[in-house]
């Protein structure tokens, strides 16, 4: 089967993910919305390195690989977020990332 | 002398006055012996002179350093016969013979103008010998270079600066003249100056006179003779304004040394000149002479080098435009007038001539003119100064015009190429003129201290040996035989009569009406002071031997020295060759000296001017002593009072210099360099401060504030006005930073993808 359908797969989890970073007033949904961003590049990442695999080069594990350090990345990631939306919480009874403006100049 | 001089400044009034003049006569003494020994030492050497070798290592020292275009031809000094003329064929050849050898030893350039000059007299002495019975007398002076011993002070540039003595015949004369009259007046003044309070003031004055006119006479280069030259006029102004206390005296000193500073002008200009006309390269006499004679000099530089150094001899020695000094310097002591305006210092100038004489024969072409500056200005002086003595009262008035007038002959004879007869006369002169100074002084301290001839007369009576002396003295002055004068005078006029290439006719003319009018107003002084009836109050006395004996061996000198140059013949008397021209024959210069024509003894000259001084000795007598003549001419004749008042006011030079050119210098000369530079020096100044303050308003009102400042402000304004509007993107929010930052992504992207 071609790579095609996996990548637009990707590109429209990316997109929503993108969507929910940029629109959602809630930060754990940020962050979600991030996890689906990173998951999305994931998929095109597998994607490419089965496509490579089922090439004449040979079996290739770089594209796995590749995710596997992409998914340890992004649970570091999430750790310090949550982190950081709980330390909102505490300040502020909120988590409301519009209202945390600030460095408003 | 200069010892004595420090000596006497620094202990004189501790030692008390008779020590004081104990170490001047002391150290005068002193330099007479030395001075004597000196000129035994140059007569051995001239009948002794150096040969071959030795003669080349003394003529390279004496030159220094002579480049090759140096050498002068010395022709065959001349006799007046025409044998000399196939000689010099001779003389050339042996000339060359002489060069030819010296070259072969040494590779000293100098070396072979001395061996030629050597080798030519040798053969010039045969000719000389056949000629003698003519009374020639050219051949005989073979090539004597002068004693010179440098020390090289410091080289600046390839010039050497030296320090040094220069000792031939004309030194030596000028060494013994000093020295003697010097110490004559030295122990004469130790009775004039009796009880003055600022004796030995007076003595180390005079002593540093002396030794500054001994170290003038001995200088090698003219940057030496220069030093001596401001000394002695130093030392004038001194002794002149010896009692300053009286207003005129301290105006006769400052007038002597002013009029003399002009003139030094000149002089300095002038040595200037010859050192860059000498090649640039020394101021060494004998180097500049030698250069001058042999025609690498520039003949302009060499004209207008003589012009200048004329200058400083026209103040310095009296001559027409710059003599006015002279009569007022009688205002000093009458024995620093006998030794400083008499013998000395005003023959400083004369020296000048003498010593560089090459410079001003080739300069003015003495030897093929009839009529030059110097000669002329010689022979006006002796004629203005002769007149002017006639209307005299005061006796050393009278003296110091005779002064100018004998300066003028001794001047003139320079100017004529007659430079024995000129040096001669300024070696008797000395001596008789300091006699009659000297008896001038005796007279006043016997008539109570008052020079006016109108308030003496009759002092034969009582002061005999000043009378006699005085007498003495004045014949020679005169010109009778067989006193010194005559000698002299009697050689310059025939000087002028023969002249070098053409005679100087105008010179002769002077000369002789100068004759005639020096016996008569010496005629007059004498008649007045010593003959009729004492005018003055009071008793006149001799005085004392101190004075007296000075008086006696100056007369003796004028009666003697006349005879050390005989001439070869007079009237038919032929002494033998030792005993003729003695003094010619050891002080004129054989040595980078110009060829002169010497002048025969010509009798007709002889007795014209004989004529003229006893006629002028008459007419004095007959007009003062018998009254007869045209007495009272004054009263009658506006024309001859005219005339007189003329005379008494010094032909007005005194108020041409003073009234005019100085009054005018200091009034409106002064007043409009004042206006120039109150208004327009400090209008200028101010006018420029003002445009200044006008510009520098502009420049900070209209740019600084204006342009600068608001450049400044406004790129504040500027960053200040953008600040705001872009403070408006930081909202603080992260989602729409987020935000932009995507969709700068996406155009990124959009790009890489689709352009590149």
């Amino acid at each position: 089967m071609l790579v095609n359908q996996f990548l637009f797969l990707g590109a429209i989890l990316f997109c929503i993910g993108v969507y929910g970073v940029l629109a959602r007033r809630n930060g754990v949904l940020v962050l979600m919305s991030i996890e689906l961003i990173l998951n999305a590049v994931n998929i095109n990442l597998i994607a490419f390195g089965a496509m490579w695999s089922a090439s004449d080069a040979g079996p290739n594990l770089s594209g796995q690989v590749f995710a596997l350090f992409v998914i340890a990345v992004a649970a570091a990631e999430v750790g310090v977020g949550l982190a950081l939306v709980l330390l909102i919480y505490r300040n502020r009874q909120s988590i409301a990332v519009d209202d945390v403006d600030l460095l408003k100049g | 002398m200069a010892a004595s001089f420090l000596l006497i400044l620094f202990f004189g009034k501790r030692v008390g006055t008779r020590a004081t003049a104990g170490i001047g006569i002391g150290a005068v003494s002193i330099c007479l012996v030395l001075s004597v020994g000196v000129a035994a030492q140059w007569i051995d050497r001239v009948n002794h002179p150096p040969e071959g070798a030795e003669l080349v290592e003394q003529t390279n020292a004496a030159y220094g350093e002579t480049p090759e275009d140096a050498r002068y031809e010395v022709e065959a000094v001349t006799t007046e016969s025409g044998e000399t003329v196939d000689s010099q064929g001779e003389g050339t050849e042996g000339g060359t013979e002489g060069t030819d050898h010296s070259e072969e030893g040494t590779a000293v350039t100098g070396a072979a103008p001395g061996e030629s000059a050597a080798a030519l007299p040798a053969a010039g002495t045969e000719v000389a010998a056949a000629a003698e019975g003519e009374g020639g007398h050219g051949g005989e002076s073979e090539s004597v270079p002068p004693v010179v011993n440098t020390v090289t002070w410091f080289t600046i540039g390839g010039v050497d600066f030296e320090f040094g003595t220069l000792v031939d015949g004309l030194s030596a004369m000028m060494l013994i003249t000093v020295s003697i009259i010097s110490l004559l007046v030295h122990i004469y003044s130790t009775e004039y100056l009796r009880g003055d309070e600022r004796f030995t003031h007076y003595y180390a004055f005079l002593s540093l006179f002396t030794a500054s006119m001994l170290f003038y006479v001995l200088g090698s280069n003219t940057l030496q003779m220069l030093v001596g030259w401001e000394l002695v006029g130093l030392c004038s102004f001194a002794l002149i304004g010896h009692w300053w206390e009286e207003k005129k005296n301290s105006d006769a000193a400052l007038k002597a040394f002013l009029t003399n500073r002009v003139g030094d002008m000149g002089l300095i200009i002038g040595v200037v000149i010859t050192f860059f006309a000498a090649g640039a390269s020394s101021f060494n006499v004998l180097h500049i002479n030698s250069y001058a004679l042999s025609g690498a000099a520039n003949a302009t530089l060499l004209l207008v080098g003589s012009l200048c150094l004329f200058a400083g001899v026209t103040s310095k020695s009296g001559q027409f435009p710059l003599h006015t000094w002279l009569p007022d310097a009688m205002a000093g002591p009458t024995p620093v007038s006998a030794l400083i305006h008499a013998a000395t210092m005003v023959v400083a100038g004369v020296y000048l001539i003498a010593r560089l004489y090459a410079v001003f024969f080739s300069g003015l072409s003495i030897g093929s003119s009839t009529f030059h500056y110097v000669a002329f200005i010689g022979g006006f002086t002796t004629v203005m100064g002769g007149l002017l003595a006639f209307v005299q009262t005061d006796i050393k008035k009278v003296l110091a015009y005779s002064t100018i007038s004998q300066l003028g002959y001794m001047v003139m004879a320079l100017g004529v190429g007659a430079w024995t007869a000129g040096v001669f006369h300024l070696f008797t002169h000395a001596f008789f003129k300091a006699c009659l100074f000297l008896g001038a002084g005796s007279v006043s301290h016997a008539c109570h201290h008052t020079f006016d001839m109108r308030e003496m007369g009759g002092l034969r009576k009582y002061m005999p040996s000043t009378h006699i002396t005085f007498a003495i003295a004045t014949l020679a002055l005169a010109g009778i035989v067989p006193f010194a004068g005559f000698w002299s005078k009697d050689e310059i006029l025939a000087g002028a009569a023969n002249g070098q290439e053409n005679a100087y006719t105008i010179m002769l003319v002077f000369g002789l009406i100068t004759a005639f009018l020096t016996a008569a107003y010496m005629g007059r002084a004498y008649w007045m002071t010593f003959w009729g009836e004492y005018r003055g109050h009071g008793t006149p006395h001799e005085s004392p031997k101190v004075m007296t004996i000075p008086l006696w061996i100056l007369a003796a000198a004028a009666v003697v020295l006349g005879f050390t140059n005989f001439p070869g013949s007079f009237f038919g008397l032929e002494l033998p060759e030792g005993w003729t021209t003695r003094f010619e024959h050891y002080v004129e210069p054989t040595f980078a000296f110009p060829p002169i024509e010497h002048a025969e003894f010509t009798p007709w000259l002889a007795i014209l001017s004989t004529i003229l001084a006893v006629g002028g000795l008459l007419a004095a007598y007959a007009y003062y002593e018998r009254n007869l003549g045209p007495h009272g001419l004054t009263r009658h004749s506006r024309l001859a009072s005219g005339g007189y008042t003329f005379l008494e006011n010094k032909y007005y030079l005194d108020t041409l210099y003073s009234d005019i050119i100085a009054a005018d210098t200091k009034g409106p000369l002064a007043r409009a360099a004042y206006w120039f530079n109150q208004n327009v020096l400090d209008g200028i100044i101010d006018g420029s401060a003002a445009v200044a303050r006008k510009v520098s308003g502009f420049v900070y009102r209209d740019v600084d504030q204006l342009i600068v400042d608001g450049a400044v402000n406004g790129s504040g304004f500027v960053s200040e006005g953008s600040g705001q509007l872009l403070r408006r993107i930081q909202t603080g929010k992260v989602q729409q930073y987020a935000a932009i930052l995507f969709s700068g992504v996406v155009v990124l992207a959009g790009v890489l993808v689709f352009v590149v």
